[in-house]
């Protein structure tokens, strides 16, 4: 077992934790932040994507002892006074989500796009998104709830 | 989706990294982004013994200006390279290589030199610093040593480093002008390229190689000979597969990679001659 | 009825925004995998690494051993738990063949995936590592890959059933005996095409998860599953495990996308049931992603022989169709339907005579076992006559929208008798396509591709159309009685009105990622004239919903929302006898607008539903023998299926050094009656399009000569990013099915069906000047590179 230090969410977690354990592991079971979901088993599909450091990566591909010492974000941490982040916001206003099991990676995903190109081109937010896999809205309303957060 | 389990050690520099591997032996692996390696172990297709972590070792990760090259430290992430002010001004094909890695979320992420010694010829970077005429220094038991890039990739995933040896710095020659070409075709954007093409061009010289055209990345030395020798773009793609010994695989076979690196081969020329 | 007496409200038609998101926006939904069950063993399934092998021996010793592990048991090992085997509930014929399937095998291995071992463990860490610990001696046997060596019987996957053919089911129609062969000898054209189906993997972003909690001492067992069908699951179950019924209970959480690859009764369901009962301890399961390319269903998998024949004017006079579908190892729920369903639908949108000749085969392979997949047989039919129709025009040295023309069944024809006997509700083709051609600029790219596609030019421009019919909304029970499915095709509703007068509406659809929530609240609110904030919707739990046939097959609007419209007519009914009595009226003297009951001719003699559901409640002064209470429970059977039409257009660019295809636009036009809520619409359209488009460009499940499936994960099965695929111009027209009083059918599947033709066809248009005239899917770069090359060879 080795010991890590991470901050979730702004709170901070003392815990002990397999070598092995993957940080959306960690997240879901010892955590209980079960918004992270697993989609693949290859670093193909996006759906863990949470931000560390501020910036969006993927849950799956990371040792939580990796994570020693850093600042993770996840789905759970966004919304502020129970009001949404404008890009989950934008999501919904622009039917971005069905089934909503890619959302909050493709969320995360989002909006570390944003953070790195404020007003991105159609283009732009397409092959931001290439890393996030959706079998349900054809992309076409995710792109358009990106632009619309981007436009805010 | 669960590795095997294994031991972690964090080091927290280099010496202590390669006193560490050598106190392990072969069960062990350095482990920089993670991002060659993770998704091995997940399908337990690699199950080290024990994993190195070296992604601490904060004095490995910078962009250096060195006069005639640009010296990057190993662990300095793709996300780093594309959006290098320096790497953009001196060495525009490295920036543009690093952006068309993986998707973000890997760039922010894997790293240069993982990207490097995991020696994947199907991976943007091998080639592009073959091409560009890289060096690569390595640290290992017995002191420092560099490794010309056309002599680091030995067969499919084998390199010449040595188990207990780490890549600390990647030394590019600055491109001073030289027009250049990126060509990675793939299916999806996220994708390894089914072929790739990194080239450059100036007054005389170039440097054009290939990912995914073989076990190891290929420089396409016969075609920049033939420019050497006055052969047009043109003629000079046709010998774009001398060197190259590619596979058939679910998105290609052989014969298509041979066909698609002639085409690729001279449209990167083509755009070397633009820009 | 007509749409002004549905009406009286405003909400149906608006893009309500969904309620279903903030839950799934902010990370709180639930789906399987994210409850927390204390105490709960896992489980992990060691599966075959061969297509086809028998199993010698199974030492689990060492796995036993590890710490965590507490049980290891083989299929032998479990077999006096079930009371049957895995349901299969379509005998397509009476003499159909169908293998002994049981969730773990016996003796043979009959695809790669195929479950030899369970583990059961405290962890589910330990339950992985536990797998690789468990040694199985094979004697490795010889695959059925192929189809149509399939057919040949020489290597038999089933020996026992002597034949790798499931079932041959026929479909012959014919005005005057032999009158399809006469068609075909004295026809001006004829095309004959062969069309190849690749295997799709469904690829649910969510991976299929399970968990059955049981009550030791009650005796009764929850089983939480990420299914479409908690209902069918929910007897099947009791019927496989022997439990009785009453005693089982099924909850779908959230679940993640279905696309017909959670229609379904799986192994580990049974697995998780069975294992928590013998154990007394809830048992769980999650499913890995590359386990889930294996051992999940597969969709499509059809070889299609289809000949069409025409007059001089290309009016089509028959068509003869013979279709081998891939079942693969065994036949799971409706595995053996799935081609059928489109049996009725190679005639397309077309008027043709009753000349119409329709085999299908059914054959056994080596390989996972097929399915419902988005669509279900009738992407198939549909990919073969539109196809098909190309191939006609360009014999024909036309226009294949000019052909299309020439066979529409016209708008005046509807409702319209079909050769087969069913009734097609309403339609308009020809508005459909003319309007796709103005939305695509068909002529204005016809011209530009004139200009464009010259010899030496290196991008060739390339326009593709298909006009489809959906035969969706399943089904009529009667219908499915004479295809031989054991269940009927209604769907039930229960509207409560509560004494507050907010309402509960409980549906038997089980919705993942549909928004049934929002639009079931849409039509309650319409109906009752009470806010939709105020009505909520349950479904998804057979406690809650005790009725129900669950969610597929585009069914759920058509008949279940019909359904809950039919239960809100019932409560209206009801309340009016209360009013009446409460208004000293007569009930035949009220009318109801707006949530309120009027006394006609005198509007200030009224009383609000609001007020009429606490009278309910207190039942104080109520009409003799009237119950209290304010609830109606309705069961809808449609008289008929629903079908949605629409024409689609594809314009694309094909760079043929490379082979590779790049979409310009895509436009679909599509009519699904009255439309709900047209975000909704729309929502669907551009997913099951991209659907579509991602056979036609992208997907195929790749076997090796052995069996393996080369395609197990995401890495190597290509559902495109958003980086891969264009954005959509959807469209409608809006033709209101006459058959339901809401005027709705499904739009669930339209998007699928009608996108890789489109694609195909724009694909082979743009070649078409280098005599390239057929490709199978996926045009993937290295395929179009294929067909030019063998075009030049031939030319």
């Amino acid at each position: 077992m080795t010991k890590i230090n991470i901050t979730v969410n702004g709170d901070t977690h003392d815990d002990e934790v397999e070598p092995r354990t993957l940080l959306v592991h960690y997240l879901r079971e010892k955590l209980g932040l079960t918004g992270t979901n697993i989609g693949c088993d290859t670093s193909s599909c996006g759906a863990c994507t949470v931000h560390l450091n501020g910036e969006a990566v993927k849950s799956c591909t990371i040792l939580a002892v990796q994570a020693d010492g850093t600042k993770i974000t996840t789905i759970e941490g966004l919304s502020k006074d129970g009001v949404m982040h404008p890009m989950q916001q934008a999501f919904m206003e622009n039917h971005g989500l069905q089934c909503g099991y890619c959302t909050p990676g493709m969320v995360m995903a989002a909006i570390g796009l944003l953070n790195e190109n404020p007003k991105p081109t159609e283009r732009d937010v397409r092959l931001g998104l290439e890393g996030n896999l959706c079998r349900c809205t054809g992309y076409h309303n995710i792109v358009k709830s990106v632009l619309a957060a981007a436009g805010k | 989706m669960i590795p095997a389990a294994f031991e972690y050690k964090r080091a927290t520099s280099a010496a202590e990294a390669i006193s560490l591997i050598g106190q392990y032996g072969d069960d062990a692996k350095f482990l920089a982004g993670g991002h060659s390696l993770i998704p091995l172990m997940k399908l337990r297709l690699a199950q080290p013994a024990m994993l190195i972590d070296i992604g601490r070792i904060g004095d490995l990760s910078y962009i250096k200006d060195a006069g005639d090259h640009i010296a990057i430290g190993a662990l300095t992430r793709h996300m780093d390279i594309e959006t290098s002010d320096v790497l953009k001004a001196h060495i525009p094909l490295l920036a543009h290589a690093a952006s068309q890695v993986g998707d973000a979320q890997v760039r922010h992420r894997g790293t240069i030199g993982g990207s490097l010694a995991h020696a994947d010829s199907a991976s943007d970077l091998p080639a592009t610093t073959l091409a560009l005429g890289a060096t690569y220094v390595a640290q290992g038991p017995k002191g420092e040593r560099t490794i010309a890039a056309k002599d680091f990739y030995m067969g499919f995933l084998e390199s010449a480093l040595h188990p207990s040896e780490m890549l600390t710095e990647i030394r590019v020659p600055k491109m001073t002008g030289a027009g250049w070409g990126f060509q990675k075709f793939n299916r999806r954007a996220q994708d390894w390229a089914i072929v790739g093409v990194a080239a450059w061009r100036s007054n005389g010289s170039s440097g054009v190689a290939l990912v995914n055209m073989g076990s190891t990345p290929i420089l396409a030395s016969s075609v920049s000979t033939a420019l050497t020798g006055g052969a047009t773009i043109a003629e000079a793609a046709e010998l774009a597969a001398k060197e190259a010994a590619p596979q058939d695989d679910l998105n290609a076979s052989r014969e298509y990679r041979v066909h698609l690196a002639k085409v690729l081969v001279r449209r990167a020329l083509e755009d070397a001659s633009k820009k | 009825m007509t749409m002004t007496d549905v009406r009286q409200n405003t909400i149906i038609g608006t893009r309500l925004l969904r309620r279903e998101d903030p839950a799934l926006l902010t990370g709180e939904a639930k789906f399987t995998n994210d409850l927390s069950i204390p105490g709960a063993l896992h489980l992990a399934v060691l599966r075959s690494p061969h297509a086809h092998a028998k199993i010698i021996s199974i030492n689990s010793k060492s796995a036993a051993e590890l710490p965590g592990v507490v049980a290891v048991y083989t299929g032998a090992d479990l077999q006096s738990m079930w009371a049957g085997p895995m349901p299969c509930a379509w005998a397509v014929t009476a003499d159909m063949k169908s293998p002994q399937h049981f969730p773990l095998a016996i003796s043979t291995v009959n695809y790669v995936g195929d479950g030899v071992a369970a583990v059961l463990a405290t962890s589910e860490t330990a339950s992985r590592d536990a797998l690789d610990l468990i040694e199985v001696e094979y004697e490795v046997l010889k695959p059925v890959v192929d189809l149509e060596e399939a057919m040949t019987d020489n290597v038999l996957v089933h020996d026992e059933l002597g034949t790798n053919r499931s079932y041959t089911w026929n479909l012959k129609i014919e005005a005057t005996e032999g009158c399809v062969e006469e068609a075909f000898t004295s026809a001006a054209y004829t095309v004959s095409e062969r069309y190849v189906q690749q295997r799709l993997l469904p690829m649910a972003m969510e991976t299929r998860a399970v968990a059955a909690v049981p009550q030791p001492f009650g005796g009764d067992i929850t089983l939480y599953s990420s299914t479409q069908v908690p209902h069918i699951l929910k007897v099947m179950t009791a019927l496989t495990l022997g439990i009785p019924e009453q005693q089982v209970r099924v909850i779908a959480p959230s679940v993640g996308g279905g696309f017909g690859s959670k229609l379904n009764v799986y192994a580990e369901e049974l697995l998780c049931v069975g294992l928590a009962r013998k154990h007394n301890v809830p048992v769980r399961w999650v499913e890995e992603r590359s386990e889930n390319a294996q051992s999940t269903i597969h969709g499509r998998g059809q070889v299609q022989y289809i000949e069409l024949a025409a007059d001089k004017g290309g009016k089509l006079t028959a068509i003869r169709v013979r279709i081998i579908g891939d079942m693969g190892a065994y036949l799971q729920l409706v595995t053996p339907g799935i081609p059928l369903l489109g049996a009725f639908l190679y005639a397309g949108v077309y008027d043709i005579p009753h000349a119409y000749d329709f085999s299908c085969t059914g054959v056994f392979t080596t390989l996972t076992p097929t399915d419902a997949y988005r669509g279900a047989g009738r992407p198939e039919a549909t990919y073969a006559i539109e196809t098909a129709m190309d191939a006609l025009a360009r014999k024909m040295g036309i226009d294949p929208f000019d052909l299309r023309k020439r066979n529409y069944i016209q708008q005046e024809q509807f409702p319209y008798t079909a050769f087969s006997g069913l009734t097609y509700d309403s339609g308009n083709h020809l508005a459909a396509a003319e309007k796709a051609a103005g939305l695509a600029d068909y002529a204005g790219v016809r011209a530009r591709q004139a200009k464009q596609n010259v010899t030496g030019a290196t991008k060739r421009l390339g326009i593709g159309m298909t006009s489809y019919f959906e035969m969706c909304g399943l089904a009529p029970s009667r219908v499915l009685a004479s295809l031989n499915y054991s269940a009927g095709g209604w769907e039930s509703a229960t509207v409560r009105i509560l004494p507050t007068a907010k309402v509960q509406v409980v549906t038997g659809t089980s919705p993942h990622g549909q928004g049934h929530e929002t639009s079931w609240a849409m039509i309650a609110s319409e109906k009752l004239g009470i806010p939709a904030e105020d009505i909520d919707v349950l479904h998804s739990d057979t406690a809650i919903a005790p009725l129900g046939l669950d969610t597929y097959g585009s069914r759920s609007l058509p008949v279940g929302g019909v359904a809950i419209a039919g239960a809100c007519d019932k409560v209206i009914d009801k309340a009016k006898l209360i009013a009446a009595h409460q208004l000293e009226c007569s009930a035949d003297d009220l009318e109801f607008i707006g949530g309120v009951f009027n006394v006609k001719g005198s509007p200030d003699r009224n009383m609000p539903l609001a007020a009429i559901a606490f009278q309910a409640f207190t039942a104080h002064n109520l009409p003799d023998g009237l119950e209290p209470n304010l609830e109606a429970q309705y069961t809808y059977d449609p008289p008929n299926f629903s079908w949605p039409f629409g024409t689609h257009m594809c314009t694309l660019e094909i760079d043929i050094e490379t082979g590779q295809v790049e979409v310009l636009k895509y436009v679909a036009v599509d009519d699904c009656g009255v439309q709900i809520n047209p975000l909704i619409v729309e929502g669907q359209v551009h997913g099951g399009v991209i659907q579509g488009l991602a056979q036609a460009l992208f997907e195929e499940a790749i076997y090796d000569e052995d069996g393996n499936l080369k395609t197990s994960t995401l890495a190597e099965y290509l559902v495109p990013a958003a980086s891969d695929v264009p954005s959509i111009t959807s469209d409608f027209t809006v033709t209101p099915s006459p058959t339901n009083q809401l005027g709705v059918k499904g739009i669930g599947e339209a998007g699928t069906i009608g996108a890789a033709p489109t694609v195909m066809n724009a694909v082979i248009d743009a070649l078409s000047g280098l005599g390239v005239t057929h490709m199978d899917m996926p045009a993937s770069p290295h395929h179009v590179w294929l067909a030019i090359k063998a075009a030049k060879a031939t030319s």
